[in-house]
């Protein structure tokens, strides 16, 4: 029995300014330089990448600044090639949890470099613990995606 | 307290699509109006003359199917116009906004008033008056939309 | 009635502008500050209630989520908010509700808002459906200005009386705002610049409106156990009340404003006020619009309907006359919109506990905080007193 219904089709467009800051300011003008920063917490000692402005264990303002490795191991990765309205980039993408070495907690980014025509492909090449490095754009504008992914260290 | 800004802003737009479902009260209300009809309901325990048509009444949390045709004049309960623009703003401005009370019915009708000149302020509030007549204004062509009434214009 | 709740403490950020912090930062200053002011830790709480008017405001949905390091809520209980204007009492209310339940000794409360990270009439444009209303209520002034227009000429109060009356409340809160050392807009203004300012939606004018404020208040209500030993001088919630209307915004009398009259009713009832005038020492009315303020005045009972600009203009709701209405600037001059309700409850709070430093009202024991959300569709009042 075939149901007849009416909708409404509208968009919602609403405009946003972030505030990045003092801290994402000085992340984002590393990425800009090609590197990564971290902070560290003067009480437990953990690296946190990107950097933060406190601890979330200790509640601490993190004010110590280092260059973290380019380099670290793949924790987890998810293969996507469905397409959601106002994605950011065009799939197939590959996420991933990236370990940078020398660090506390894993950096949440993009695996690429390699072919991702399907799931299988990207498995062949990737697994937990590959090993990655991360690959810049050459313009760069102090954003996240100024390093362009991960991709495998031959 | 200001402090200077010299740290990055990140200018972004979210846009999200929507299908909202009329579902059968606004179809139905909203055919009627195609036709030039504004409907109301009326709830069988309170006797109230509901507008726009509702499936059911919220004071007394019966379902209200007895649909009726409402007069289309009535008079202007509160209105105020607005000058100013914000982002994406449905109705662009300068509007009058206006609550009106149709004829024979118990609630209050969202609207504009419009057919008068907006663009002096004291103008329009010598001709706009509290309790004045006002009757819905049509749109040639209507699509089933809130705004096939143009506005409501002052009964001369 | 529950089990008595008190409120030991309460912390605010600085308002205005504040792009020089992320959103969780600019929260974590609040909760860093109640933490000091009552010398408790993260470790004490048993559970948090975080508020926010809609969280499409920053871009961000449900923030409680993005808030959870800066609310040490990881490993709590949580609870999410979000009733407009009136969130900040609405948060108020769940953390009295939490600890009156007696299954929790201390919640931590956290208001906030980051309105210039985005579009506040666009946002607040959304709580309409788009078949019907959202058309006609563009954003907050159209509101505000259609029921003081209709409030005044129902009780045929001359024009040029209610613009006096108004521009009274205006200059008294600008001025007002001075002593708060948290308050945003602290402009000094003349009757005359505040009589020809530039018009919003007549009469709205400029300096009848409140400002778009960055900003955080964070609180801890209390069993009275903890209460007892925490040291220090508290605050006990004496009254509440909260009503609602339709969402249709032509069902309901907007003047004989039904839901504020009955907020304030069950309040009063519960904290056995029966001359709001004579036993409040100090109210903290939630007044984005200084028109509205008036008819909150006579909604809550302060005065006769009709009669607010009277009293208004013989100065008994500035800071020296019967009733101090809003010693702190209120909503007029400070509205981060998630925070606001609770800013109401916190100088409130405040005020009874003789912490309210140079805009304290001298010997106040009783107080009353309220904030309104929707399309003046819900009121929320809460009154809070120094003795339990």
């Amino acid at each position: 029995m075939k149901k007849d219904f009416n909708t409404l089709s509208n968009v919602i467009r609403l405009p946003h300014k972030y505030a990045a800051g003092p801290t994402f300011t000085r992340f984002y003008n590393g990425l800009k330089e090609g590197k990564i920063y971290g902070t560290i917490c003067p009480s437990c000692k953990k690296v946190f990448v990107p950097a933060r402005s406190y601890c979330p264990d200790c509640l601490k303002n993190l004010d110590e600044w280092v260059e973290v490795s380019q380099e670290g191991e793949v924790v987890a990765w998810a293969y996507s090639d469905r397409e959601f309205f106002g994605m950011p980039g065009k799939p197939p993408v590959v996420i991933a949890l990236i370990k940078l070495d020398g660090t506390d907690c894993n950096f949440l980014h993009l695996v690429g470099g390699i072919k991702m025509e399907n799931p299988d492909e990207v498995k062949s090449v990737i697994k937990k613990g590959t090993r990655v490095r991360a690959a810049w754009n050459d313009e760069k504008r102090g954003h996240m995606l100024d390093i362009r992914y991960f991709e495998p260290v031959s | 307290m200001e402090k200077k800004l010299d740290y990055m802003i990140l200018t972004d737009e979210i846009a999200i699509p929507y299908e909202n479902a009329y579902g059968p009260t606004w179809t139905r209300f909203f055919k009627g109006l195609k036709e030039e009809i504004i409907y109301g309901t009326r709830c069988p325990k309170c006797g109230r003359v509901l507008v726009p048509a509702r499936s059911f009444c919220s004071r007394c949390f019966v379902e209200t199917d007895n649909w009726v045709e409402v007069s289309q004049e009535g008079a202007l309960i509160s209105w105020a116009l607005t000058e100013y623009e914000y982002f994406g703003m449905p109705t662009k401005p300068p509007f009058i906004g206006a609550l009106i009370k149709l004829d024979g019915t118990d609630t209050n009708f969202l609207h504009l008033i419009g057919g008068i000149d907006l663009s002096d302020p004291e103008y329009v509030r010598e001709t706009v008056k509290n309790g004045m007549k006002v009757k819905a204004v049509w749109k040639e062509e209507k699509e089933g939309h809130i705004l096939d009434i143009k506005y409501f214009a002052p009964v001369k | 009635m529950g089990k008595p709740v008190a409120i030991i403490g309460s912390g605010q950020t600085h308002h205005g502008r504040r792009f020089d912090v992320t959103y969780p930062e600019l929260v974590k200053e609040a909760v860093d500050a109640v933490f000091e002011n009552t010398g408790l830790s993260p470790d004490d709480i048993d559970g948090v209630v975080s508020g926010t008017m809609p969280s499409m405001m920053e871009g961000v949905a449900l923030t409680h989520f993005y808030f959870a390091d800066v609310l040490r809520s990881v490993g709590k209980p949580i609870l999410k908010t979000e009733t407009c204007g009136s969130t900040g009492i609405s948060l108020a209310f769940t953390g009295y509700y939490w600890v009156a339940s007696g299954m929790a000794d201390l919640i931590l409360v956290v208001g906030s808002e980051k309105m210039n990270e985005g579009d506040s009439q666009a946002t607040m444009t959304t709580v309409l459906e788009p078949f019907y209303q959202r058309f006609f209520i563009s954003g907050a002034p159209g509101i505000f200005s259609m029921q003081s227009q209709e409030w005044s000429v129902r009780f045929g109060i001359p024009e040029d009386k209610v613009r006096a009356a108004a521009t009274r409340i205006s200059l008294d809160h600008h001025n007002d705002a001075f002593d708060n050392p948290y308050a945003h807009i602290k402009k000094k203004l003349t009757e005359d610049e505040i009589n020809n300012a530039r018009i919003i939606t007549y009469p709205v004018r400029l300096w009848d409106v409140c400002p778009n404020s960055d900003g955080a208040c964070a609180m801890i209500f209390a069993s009275e156990k903890m209460a007892n030993k925490i040291g220090k001088k508290v605050s006990w919630v004496k009254g509440l009340g909260y009503s609602g209307e339709e969402y249709w915004f032509g069902d309901s009398d907007k003047v004989r404003w039904q839901c504020a009259i009955d907020a304030a009713r069950q309040a009063y009832d519960m904290a056995g006020i029966k001359n709001p005038r004579k036993e409040l020492d100090v109210a903290e009315v939630y007044n984005p619009f200084t028109f509205q303020e008036l008819l909150f005045y006579e909604c809550f009972g302060f005065c006769d309907f009709g009669k607010a600009c009277d009293l208004t203009l013989q100065g008994t709701f500035s800071r020296e006359g019967e009733l101090p209405c809003d010693p702190s600037g209120g909503t007029l001059c400070t509205n981060p919109i998630g925070a606001t309700g609770l800013n109401r409850v916190a100088e409130a709070a405040l005020q009874v506990t003789g912490q309210a430093g140079d805009h304290q009202i001298s010997g106040a024991k009783m107080a009353l905080a309220h904030a309104m959300g929707g399309v003046d569709q819900y009121n929320g009042v809460m009154i809070i007193g120094s003795e339990k």
